[in-house]
């Protein structure tokens, strides 16, 4: 009688079935956060903090990582440009790999190493120490002040963080072309803005605020879902980034798909 | 006669026939359990013996396989998210371990729910509230510190000090002297007597501390292996003839 129940329990296999129940998990755990967000009132004061948290905090990292990016892809570039005599198309190549693809991409890995792997640790350590439960016990809604608050916060400064290190790494990139050709600044964003179109800056824009709702949406779930004591907190932040990273490229690709289908 | 008593009082909390397993492991088999008015009672039990499940149940953290729990008079099995919210604020818990909110002050700790709950404070009506608290477990001096600076049982403490900040009528409390020295422990069981004296309140204290049973409750309810085996007066529960009930009672004499 007991294997017959046993049996009963699972559909497929236990494997295959908990994996189902996952994404069904995660898709409300998606759905909550739309259902969430457009009932006020919303936390303000917590989405301001961690704003702060995410963009300020940022600041010095991205802007280390993003003028590198320019430079040193500046200083590969030269060589071969230089061969074909076409050293003047520096600034505009630079601007449409570090517009199109560079500043989104590098700026929300390091966003999903950095913040994704912050968030899932502090909602994973939340979650074990049972402070989840003592908001929801002294009746605030834990979702809205933790969840809400923090993937608003990422899908709003991933994209202001983007914008500045593609500022910070045509900076970069201006360095090392000021420094042989004697560009003044004016000239080189003049050169670099060329062939820069909307199309770009608005694909660009919508690649780092879905970067940004990735990176803050996987990190969450992963806290929020924590169990198993400390070794559940590790796991946690770790499966937020690496989790994080996957959704970006795959993202990456579908948008950038969709951009050339418009540019063609 | 104690039992005439008590029906002639108001019930805070019922509970019939309660049912909750984790996958095999059946926790709670047909828990029945009466809270009155202004009473203290100690649920006494081995590690894993369900306590805290319990608890988790009435606040509604967890949801039972069966049975029913009304809590003030409201069956939670017909509670929506709102009206479960409301009763929440008529229930303190303090959790095993405080669950201090670690990135925040012991101060933004205290304020936490009096803010989002009781809107039409003024921010120096809400710091008077939270001096007063403090003043009350004796921690002033640890206003602005972060949970993280403070010792094991100043964090105790403070988190029971935040649990009444709202007034409720039924106080939970999980393991209040848990992992806590003999002096502490003591603090901290005047401190739940002091609590029910000043607020009011009717609680539910789980523990396997004999000590704290004794000092803190009216009525000691003994859970073993996911039942109540008895209920009473200290004296009348230990000593019994019930092997279980001794042996725990030893263990714990012997500790």
């Amino acid at each position: 009688m007991e294997n017959v129940d046993k049996k009963k329990k699972y559909v497929i296999s236990r494997r295959i079935d908990e994996f189902f129940l996952k994404i069904f998990d995660a898709w409300r755990f998606l759905r909550r956060f739309f259902s969430e967000l457009f009932k006020p009132p919303l936390e303000w004061g917590e989405i301001v903090k961690q704003c702060y948290q995410v963009g300020y905090r940022s600041l010095g990292l991205i802007s280390l990582t993003g003028f590198i990016t320019g430079l040193v892809f500046t200083k590969q570039s030269r060589p071969s440009l230089s061969e074909f005599g076409a050293a003047s198309w520096l600034p505009s190549l630079v601007a449409i790999a570090i517009i199109r693809a560079l500043a989104p991409l590098v700026t929300s890995l390091i966003c999903a190493g950095k913040v994704g792997s912050n968030i899932g640790a502090e909602l994973g350590s939340m979650n074990v120490t049972e402070q989840i439960d003592a908001m929801e016990v002294s009746a605030t809604n834990p979702y809205k002040f933790l969840v809400v608050s923090r993937v608003i916060a990422t899908t709003l400064m991933i994209p202001v963080l983007t914008c500045y290190s593609a500022f910070i790494g045509l900076m970069g990139s201006f360095l090392d072309v000021n420094a042989h050709e004697k560009t003044s600044l004016a000239t080189f964003f003049e050169n670099a803005f060329i062939k820069i179109t909307f199309l770009d800056i608005g694909a660009t824009l919508v690649k780092a605020i879905a970067y940004g709702f990735t990176i803050g949406m996987v990190s969450c779930y992963k806290g929020y879902h924590a169990s198993q004591g400390t070794e559940g907190v590790g796991r946690a932040a770790n499966s937020s980034v690496v989790l994080s990273m996957f959704f970006i490229f795959l993202e990456e690709i579908i948008i950038v798909q969709v951009a050339n289908y418009f540019r063609t | 006669m104690e039992q005439v008593t008590n029906i002639q009082k108001e019930s805070v909390i019922q509970i019939r026939k309660l049912h909750k397993s984790f996958g095999e492991n059946k926790v709670l088999r047909s828990v029945d359990l009466d809270v009155f008015s202004r009473e203290n009672v100690v649920v006494l039990g081995r590690s894993g013996s369900g306590k805290s499940v319990l608890i988790k149940i009435i606040v509604g953290l967890l949801k039972p396989d069966s049975g029913e729990v009304i809590v003030l008079g409201q069956n939670l099995k017909l509670l929506d998210e709102k009206g479960l919210q409301a009763l929440r604020l008529s229930i303190g818990f303090s959790f095993q371990n405080s669950a201090l909110y670690d990135s925040m002050t012991v101060k933004e700790n205290l304020e936490f729910p009096l803010v989002r709950n009781r809107k039409h404070l003024s921010q120096s009506q809400i710091d008077n509230e939270v001096h007063q608290v403090l003043d009350d477990v004796g921690l002033s001096q640890t206003i602005h510190q972060m949970p993280a600076e403070l010792s094991g049982g100043q964090r105790k403490r403070i988190g029971i000090a935040r649990t009444p900040i709202l007034r409720p009528r039924i106080m939970l409390y999980d393991e209040p002297t848990a992992g806590l020295d003999p002096t502490t422990s003591l603090e901290i069981n005047n401190l739940i007597k002091e609590v029910r004296e000043k607020y009011h309140t009717s609680s539910i204290v789980i523990t396997h501390d004999l000590t704290c049973a004794r000092q803190t409750g009216d009525r000691i309810a003994m859970l073993l292996d996911g039942q109540f085996v008895t209920q009473g007066k200290f004296d009348e529960v230990f000593p019994s003839k019930n092997e279980k009930i001794q042996s725990f009672y030893n263990y714990n004499f012997i500790q």
